[in-house]
């Protein structure tokens, strides 16, 4: 059995998610964001925090960005394999969403292209879009907005699987160590630990998508993501890089098999302004 | 999971004459552009401050031009003595709005350009986030100038201080045009200023916690 889902429906979910994720800051991270209040010790620190609500308050009364990088528009797709679009190109559908959900919505545009000398493509696409075929006849979109500044604090090593748990905790503590106040802490930080090159830096990303407090299924990357959470929170750097105990609100970890030659790590690193908003059509 | 948090006050001290560095946030600083240096040499890092006035938007794109005109040798679209520029790339306007959310952008790529603002226009301060260069910290000593840092990612917060926004060069950048601001109480903390003080290196100092807790070890199913 087919299920037919025009494009016209997946453009108009496209811009609406945009818009939303925007304006609106997750429960999940508002929670966050009060919880770290109350254990914040810096009073700069606890400034930030407070500036970081009050913020949220005032975007989402406005209707306006939480924050003014809205990103490059990033789109998961989660197509039933008995879904069938007509109307068009499913990306371009996507795409027409991303033009009227940034220029109708006052988003700022972001996209550059050629990359190198290149010019502002004026509505911000294309979206980045990632889609998995899964069972079933639905359709579930997601838009994640990824602003600049702590896209460019992310990074990937290929460690030797010797380095071990060890290893991929070093090198999440470094990464978010060298960041200090760039990326705009406190932050969530996004692991991806196997798969290969390409694979861990897509689980990096994934993991950023999961409600703040949920740990991973698993006992052993729950225990490991509540460790890099203090450890990171140790570093000092604080809301902002004012100084304080809160420079992440959460580590999420997502894994997958790797070579036997190979433990591929991703350090995907996100501002407080953790934005994505789904749809199932 | 037990580790020891240090005490407060750890901060170091030196013959700096900037001796409350890193310290907490207390009475707000008002200051108005364009700065004197006697404005620039009573701020500390560390100091909450509100600038009220002018000052001018710009970031990659524009700074580019502005350095390209000052190596032919020509006029710059704006004289920046004693002025402010600030790191940011607007979101549009809605209808009847000054701006859209108007946070600040990563302050470190601007550091190949900064200095030589400084020292060719007399420029004296910039407002970002994020760490700066020692080229650019040796260049806010060397010519009284101060860096601040506005707080990442509350753009529709910041943009309440706003009163007026317009487009004074370069319209083809699109959110890296370099805009006019006129702004309010504009809340920012001085992380350089031009004693060699350095927020950012002081809180580390203050905040972080050298005994960090030891993972336990133990074996991981999905790792092993």
């Amino acid at each position: 059995m087919t299920r037919i889902i025009t494009c016209d429906e997946i453009t108009r979910a496209v811009a609406d998610l945009c818009r939303e994720a925007n304006y609106y800051l997750g429960k999940d991270v508002r929670g966050a964001l009060e919880g770290a209040l109350a254990r914040e010790v810096s009073p700069q620190g606890k400034d930030v925090l407070n500036q970081l609500l009050e913020n949220a308050a005032i975007a989402a009364a406005e209707e306006v960005p939480i924050c003014q990088d809205t990103g490059v528009a990033v789109v998961f797709l989660e197509l039933g394999q008995e879904v069938q679009v007509q109307g068009g190109y499913l990306y371009d559908a996507i795409n027409a969403g991303v033009r009227q959900g940034y220029t109708e919505g006052y988003l700022r545009k972001s996209m550059v292209y050629p990359p190198l000398d290149g010019r502002n493509t004026g509505d911000n696409t294309p979206a980045i879009i990632h889609t998995e075929i899964v069972p079933g006849d639905k359709l579930t979109i997601t838009v994640a907005p990824k602003g600049g500044g702590s896209e460019n604090m992310s990074a990937a090593v290929m460690l030797a699987p010797a380095a071990g748990i060890r290893g991929v905790k070093e090198f999440v503590l470094e990464t978010v160590k060298k960041a200090g106040p760039n990326p705009c802490p406190p932050l969530i930080v996004g692991v991806g630990i196997g798969g290969n090159f390409e694979k861990c830096a897509l689980l990096a990303k994934k993991a950023l998508l999961r409600p703040l407090g949920e740990p991973h299924p698993l006992e052993g990357i729950a225990a490991l993501e509540r460790d890099l959470l203090e450890s990171i929170n140790c570093l000092g750097i604080g809301p902002g890089g004012f100084g304080g105990r809160i420079t992440a609100l959460a580590v999420h970890v997502e894994i997958f098999a790797r070579h036997i030659a190979s433990l591929p790590v991703a350090v995907n690193i996100q501002c407080h302004a953790a934005r994505h908003k789904s749809i199932t059509l | 999971m037990k580790f020891k948090y240090p005490s407060r006050g750890t901060a170091p001290m030196d013959s700096n004459p900037a001796c409350r560095r890193g310290a907490p946030a207390t009475e707000d600083k008002r200051i108005r552009t364009p700065l004197e240096d006697a404005v620039v040499e009573d701020l500390r890092s560390g100091d909450r401050v509100l600038v009220s006035g002018v000052i001018y938007a710009a970031r990659d794109s524009a700074h580019k031009r502005l350095v390209e005109l000052l190596d032919r040798g020509e006029e710059l679209p704006v004289d920046l003595k004693g002025q402010i520029i600030y790191y940011v790339g607007p979101a549009p306007a809605r209808p009847g709005r000054v701006i859209g959310s108007a946070g600040p952008t990563t302050s470190g790529r601007m550091d190949p350009y900064t200095p030589r603002l400084i020292a060719a226009t007399g420029l004296k301060g910039m407002i970002g986030k994020g760490y700066r260069s020692s080229e650019v910290k040796k260049a806010l000593v060397d010519h009284k100038a101060v860096y601040f840092a506005a707080v990442g990612g509350a753009g529709a917060l910041i943009a309440r201080c706003i009163k007026r926004a317009e487009v004074i060069a370069y319209p083809d950048l699109g959110p890296e045009a370099l805009h006019l601001l006129e702004v309010e109480d504009l809340p920012v903390t001085v992380i350089n200023d031009c004693y060699g003080g350095d927020l950012y290196t002081e809180a580390l100092a203050r905040y972080s916690i050298k005994e960090v807790p030891e993972l336990p070890l133990g074996k991981d199913p999905a790792l092993s």
